[in-house]
């Protein structure tokens, strides 16, 4: 045999042998940093008591994720994003006053339950924490669902979100509601600590989109869908409804731009994205208009996670060269 | 491929040059798709530059051609670019460089004039010319091909990175490119006949834009696209026909030759040249020089690498052909062939990391693949060595162009994956 030059050592692997400058784990921390405005503005209205919710959170996800990891047997990985993202967005969707063991125990469903024991990263059929979000509401309703207003508002606790008024009461003017849409885009108004201000979600929104890491075609056709429904029947009468009111209330922006375009739980073709969205908006008014909820963007996103495996198998792409096929009979 | 960086600046701009011989030449017996050849020379013989030293009677199969003067010293295996070791002719260089007989000089227009298609064919297959562009299936049978067939693209888009070889023929040797190119078309007959460019070769857009005025031949600027120069891609971006799935070109009436392949083609039919060399793009940022070499096949790319240096670091990678598709080498001994356009080095913080995550399904493979079929779903299912998933998701329409790869995120390696499904699922 003849021996290795010894001047060089080369690595040999299959082709290609450059790629493009972009990871996963960037993706992730990217994600993470466009919802920390929501958070802030959050917190800012709401009080510390929101910080902690979201603290909470996000440390029993570490944990949670760091002891299943060590069960499983697989690498320890806390510092890829995904994790963190998952506790963040549970607390984002959380009421601010909700007690701190709920908080837990919903953090720890939505790593060990919704993530791992579906197979973990990259093979769970839901967004882990809209699966704990429903667990939690569907459990704990009383807690689910007792909201505290803005702190510069005078009556504190349990007061209506603007959905609520909308559903429970029948209003369907702003006007009759009390707020504006104003209120609705910087936050003031009662809801879930990441969801109400719309301008900190849309800017965290704009940011991914333009680096590439969502695309359109789910939270357009999500909110375009939604409106164009909302617009027709959310009202009095046909073609009367308040499409702004309805998609800047409740957690529509923040489910379109973040929790919908979960790359895992949303199908993987763009054709399939487009049917998803248009799914989650008729599934979001039908909820609204009909549903026990006010609120349908969670129930609506997790339902059409479901429905992603049969949706992923009929959207393909029509492959380069297709022939179709001649049934002989 | 928008996030694509073609680094062509390195050796767009430098001369063809040729390179120094070797002292020893090593020539595979196969160097083209199909049967290898048999070697015609014995160890001592003594052969000539242009000289047959392995031919096969019929099937797919190109013969080869002693590219130096010298003593044949062994027919041994050695490293090969593709097949990883091959049965080789070594010939030892005698420093005469002695040429067979005829000398290769020009012969009279007027005697190419009255060659007929049988006799071109003849010619094609005798200088051993196969596919330039890397596929190397020969280039005789190509030609003739099963169907009537009406138009030809000659492909000048070298869409790879860092290559520049083809770019650099297009611009030296416009005129020789289009006598090959009008060979070409009698043995067709076609009556369309495209040359196709991307829009990053301006000079070539030039060249070949003054040489054929008043001719039937139509220019095609195309944009700069990879992987364009896959010869599928190619009669989509001409033609804006899709070639069906299984198909060759062909079947939908194309054919489809590189500019070196058709530069092959003069040579062998103007100045009786055989296929013994080839121009080959020594490339990558570690190079002091990099250049566009004339390159005896059979040259260990070795002295290609020196011939470029100094090298500033250590090389950790070199990559015979381009960098999407082209191949890694665990040996510098390996051979410069006749589908070899480019040798690139990398240092190490070039070389793409291996991480190999779980896939996010973000669905980018998808959205770049030019084959349109599901790069992360192939992968998938060859981990799990679900061989009818793999093919019911089309594992035999991947062209290998490696997009996928390039821009995962999860830094997978799908290609790696979707050639091993294509081998498992073949059983």
């Amino acid at each position: 045999m003849q021996k290795q030059e010894p001047k060089f050592n080369l690595i040999v692997t299959a082709s290609p042998h450059i790629g493009v400058d972009d990871h996963i784990v960037r993706r992730m921390w990217a994600t993470f940093f466009s919802l920390i405005p929501a958070g802030i503005v959050g917190i800012y209205t709401f009080g510390i008591r929101a910080l902690y919710v979201t603290l909470v959170a996000i440390l029993t996800a570490l944990i949670a994720e760091a002891v299943v990891q060590k069960f499983r047997h697989k690498e320890p990985s806390l510092l890829d994003g995904s994790a963190i993202i998952t506790g963040l967005l549970l607390a984002y969707n959380l009421p601010p006053n909700v007690p701190l063991w709920l908080v837990v125990l919903g953090s720890f469903f939505a790593i060990v339950i919704a993530k791992h024991l579906f197979g973990g990263l990259g093979a769970n059929i839901f967004n882990p924490a809209l699966a704990a979000r429903a667990f939690l509401l569907v459990s704990w309703p009383k807690y689910m669902t007792t909201w505290q207003s803005p702190r510069w508002q005078i009556d504190a606790i349990s007061s209506a979100t603007p959905l609520m008024l909308f559903k429970e009461k029948g209003l369907h003017k702003i006007t009759e509601i009390g707020v504006t849409y104003k209120d609705l885009f910087l936050g003031n108004r009662l809801g879930c600590i990441g969801e109400v201000c719309i301008v900190a979600l849309l800017i965290g929104a704009a940011y991914l989109l333009l680096k590439g890491y969502i695309t359109w075609h789910v939270p357009i056709t999500y909110i375009f869908t939604f409106g164009i429904f909302s617009w027709i029947f959310l009202g009095k009468g046909l073609f009367n409804g308040d499409v702004i009111f309805q998609i800047l209330s409740g957690g529509l922006i923040l489910g379109a731009f973040f929790m919908a375009t979960d790359y895992v739980t949303a199908p993987i073709t763009k054709k399939g994205k487009v049917i998803f969205g248009v799914g989650c908006g008729i599934l979001t008014f039908v909820i609204r208009k009909w549903g026990g909820y006010p609120e349908g963007v969670s129930y609506s996103i997790l339902m059409m996670n479901a429905a992603t495996p049969i949706i992923d198998r009929f959207a393909r792409p029509k492959k380069y060269g297709f022939i179709k096929k001649i049934k002989n009979d | 491929m928008r996030d694509m960086q073609y680094k062509k600046e390195y050796t767009q701009d430098i001369l063809i040059e040729d390179l120094a011989l070797p002292e020893v030449v090593s020539i595979p017996i196969s160097q083209h798709m199909g049967k290898s050849c048999q070697p015609t020379v014995k160890p001592r013989d003594r052969v000539l530059r242009g000289q047959l030293i392995g031919t096969c009677e019929k099937g797919i199969c190109a013969p080869i051609h002693a590219s130096i003067s010298g003593e044949v010293v062994s027919i041994k295996n050695m490293p090969h670019s593709i097949l990883g070791m091959c049965l080789s002719i070594q010939i030892k260089n005698d420093e005469k460089d002695e040429a067979l007989d005829n000398k290769f000089e020009a012969k009279p227009v007027q005697e190419i004039d009255k060659l007929n298609k049988d006799e071109l064919l003849k010619i094609i297959f005798d200088s051993g010319i196969v596919g330039m562009g890397g596929a190397a299936f020969p280039t005789h049978i190509k030609l003739n091909p099963p169907k009537k067939v009406d138009t030809f693209i000659l492909n000048g888009a070298e869409c790879e990175p860092y290559l520049t070889s083809d770019y650099r023929l297009m611009v030296e040797k416009t005129k020789e490119i289009i006598l090959g190119l009008n060979l070409i078309v009698k043995i067709l007959g076609v009556k369309s006949v495209y040359i196709a460019i991307e829009d990053n070769k301006p000079k070539a857009i030039a060249a070949f834009k003054n040489a054929i005025q008043n001719s039937q031949y139509a220019i095609r600027v195309l944009k700069t696209v990879y992987p364009q120069g896959g010869e599928k891609q190619l009669t989509q971006s001409v033609l804006g026909k899709e070639v069906p799935s299984g198909g060759l070109p062909f079947d939908i009436g194309v054919v489809v030759q590189n500019v070196a392949t058709a530069f092959a083609i003069y040579e062998a039919a103007y100045l009786n040249k055989p296929l013994y060399e080839r121009v080959v793009t020594v490339s990558g940022a570690i190079l002091e020089h990099p250049k566009n070499l004339r390159v005896r096949i059979g040259t260990p790319i070795s002295n290609l690498i020196e011939a470029c240096g100094p090298i500033n670091g250590q090389i950790a990678k070199v990559v015979i052909g381009g960098p999407m598709m082209g191949i890694a080498v665990s040996s510098l001994e390996v051979p410069v062939i006749k589908n070899t356009g480019g040798v690139v080095v990398f240092s190490k913080d070039q070389v793409r990391p291996k991480e190999d995550r779980v896939c996010c399904r973000c669905g980018r493979c998808i959205d770049v693949c030019p084959a349109r079929i599901m790069p992360a779903m192939i992968g998938m299912a060859a981990e799990k060595e679900k061989w009818d998933i793999a093919k019911d998701y089309d594992v035999f329409d991947c062209i290998e162009c490696g997009l996928c790869s390039f821009v995962c995120p999860a830094k997978r390696d799908l290609v790696h994956l979707i050639k091993y499904a294509k081998a498992r699922a073949k059983i």
